[in-house]
């Protein structure tokens, strides 16, 4: 396929591990921001490419991963009530809140649907007019727009049984987090190209400059990975701290202005809480109050008065760059793909779930 | 969940402004995909993610990163 074949091309690949091993005088840790490429990073066995002073650290670009426990309850609460139809990405449905998880609601009863865009949830409100229809809307600044696009399409058609459960995240604050963090690992890092094709790039180019790491703008195929890498490796062995674009064909320097207006026009910042990690100032978004007849957590106050039950999960730290999977006692064994204790093991690009499914921990 | 996927514009259908739709072939797969975000014409490519195009594919930079590959290649066995 035109614009895949090229970058899955076992010469280039190559090609590049060999660049790789040559360029690479010092033990570096270069850490891949989004599951995307945590993905493709275990499903193509990259990392066995690599020569051993370059270690690969998995950082937080999962939004399903990321979403709170709290959230979960307050979408399995919506998802409760009968006149109600929660709509959201497969990835969501098996994420478990402090009791169950939607599947379960499901089996039980619950009109749960999957769906594959947002989009799609604006018709099925259409087609069901007497119904209240919540799409569990999760994302980073890929998909965030996508939900903001059906929220006026809603509004367009003057819906008013639409509605979206907003938990939307910000990348560049959690990056910030990272290299803030006194025992930070990360010494550069490859940033999620999707991201950047909406928001462009000034966030990646603050970073590297503030904190005077490499940022390679860096795609989800195996060569965009290696790419990336390998610009980021030749970067670090020059004691250089820049922005490079290695996925040019997709990331325009501005991003996409039209969905950046979007988001202006309807979203506060806000600081949130990200599962596993913690509270990230200015890390997340919500609805303006402009917007509030499409608010899902106004027509659906809840309260979440329950504790959160499981705190093995070292999921967190695993994504702060600190622990990787092998140091988890639950990896395999009380946590797998059926039977998920953290969220990372359930989306496929969660951090587990990737090594579990391909690699050994 | 940032996943996206370049596809091919088969046709485009502006019937209703506020959401323009695109036929777009995915190797294969034909699917409806909103391109009110991007400026396209018939036959150009574009990077789709959850039902909407985020990205038109730019073929020059593309080839560029491609000839970017050769040079590393060239470079390693001149060394």
């Amino acid at each position: 396929m035109q614009y895949i074949d090229d970058y899955r091309n076992n010469t280039h690949i190559q090609t590049l591990a060999r660049a790789i091993n040559r360029k690479v005088a010092h033990e570096w840790n270069i850490m891949e921001i989004c599951g995307g490429q945590t993905y493709a990073i275990a499903r193509y066995r990259l990392e066995d490419l690599l020569p051993p002073e370059v270690r690969l650290l998995h950082g937080p670009g999962c939004p399903v991963c990321v979403t709170s426990e709290e959230v979960i309850d307050h979408a399995l609460d919506i998802a409760r009530h009968p006149e109600v139809i929660l709509a959201s990405f497969g990835d969501m449905m098996r994420v478990p809140g402090n009791e169950t998880d939607l599947l379960h609601l499901k089996a039980q009863g619950a009109d749960i649907r999957l769906l594959y865009s947002p989009l799609d949830a604006v018709e099925l409100a259409a087609a069901n007019p007497a119904r209240e229809v919540v799409f569990f809307a999760v994302g980073f600044e890929t998909t965030i727009p996508v939900h903001l696009a059906a929220l006026q399409e809603a509004r367009r058609r003057k819906m008013t049984n639409f509605s979206l459960l907003c938990s939307f995240f910000a990348v560049a604050p959690a990056m910030e987090m990272i290299v803030q963090q006194p025992d930070n690992r990360v010494d550069g890092f490859l940033a999620a190209g999707h991201v950047c094709a909406i928001t462009g790039n000034a966030a990646c180019r603050r970073l590297a400059a503030r904190y005077k790491h490499p940022v390679i703008i860096t795609g989800f195929e195996p060569v965009d990975l290696l790419y990336g890498l390998y610009r980021c490796i030749c970067q670090l062995e020059r004691n250089e701290a820049q922005v490079e674009n290695a996925y040019k064909r997709a990331v325009p320097e501005n991003g996409n202005t039209v969905a950046q207006a979007l988001m202006n026009d309807a979203l506060d910042t806000v600081g949130c809480k990200w599962r596993g990690i913690g509270y990230i100032p200015d890390s997340g978004f919500v609805l303006k109050a402009k917007y509030s007849a499409y608010d899902a957590t106004g027509k659906f106050p809840f309260e979440n008065t329950k504790h959160l039950t499981n705190t093995r999960c070292i999921s967190g730290e695993i994504m702060k760059g600190k622990l990787c999977t092998a140091d988890c006692h639950c990896f395999g064994t009380e946590c797998t793909p059926e039977h998920p204790a953290g969220a990372p093991m359930v989306s496929a690009e969660g951090v587990c779930a990737a090594y579990y499914r391909y690699r050994q921990p | 969940m940032c996943l996206a996927v370049p596809g091919k514009i088969v046709s485009i259908d502006t019937s209703v402004p506020e959401l323009k739709t695109a036929k777009v072939d995915f190797g294969g797969i034909v699917k409806h995909i909103c391109v009110q975000w991007v400026d396209v014409q018939e036959g150009d490519y574009i990077l789709a993610h959850a039902g909407m195009a985020i990205s038109v594919l730019d073929e020059g930079e593309a080839l560029q990163t491609l000839a970017d590959f050769d040079a590393i290649a060239r470079a390693l066995e001149s060394d």
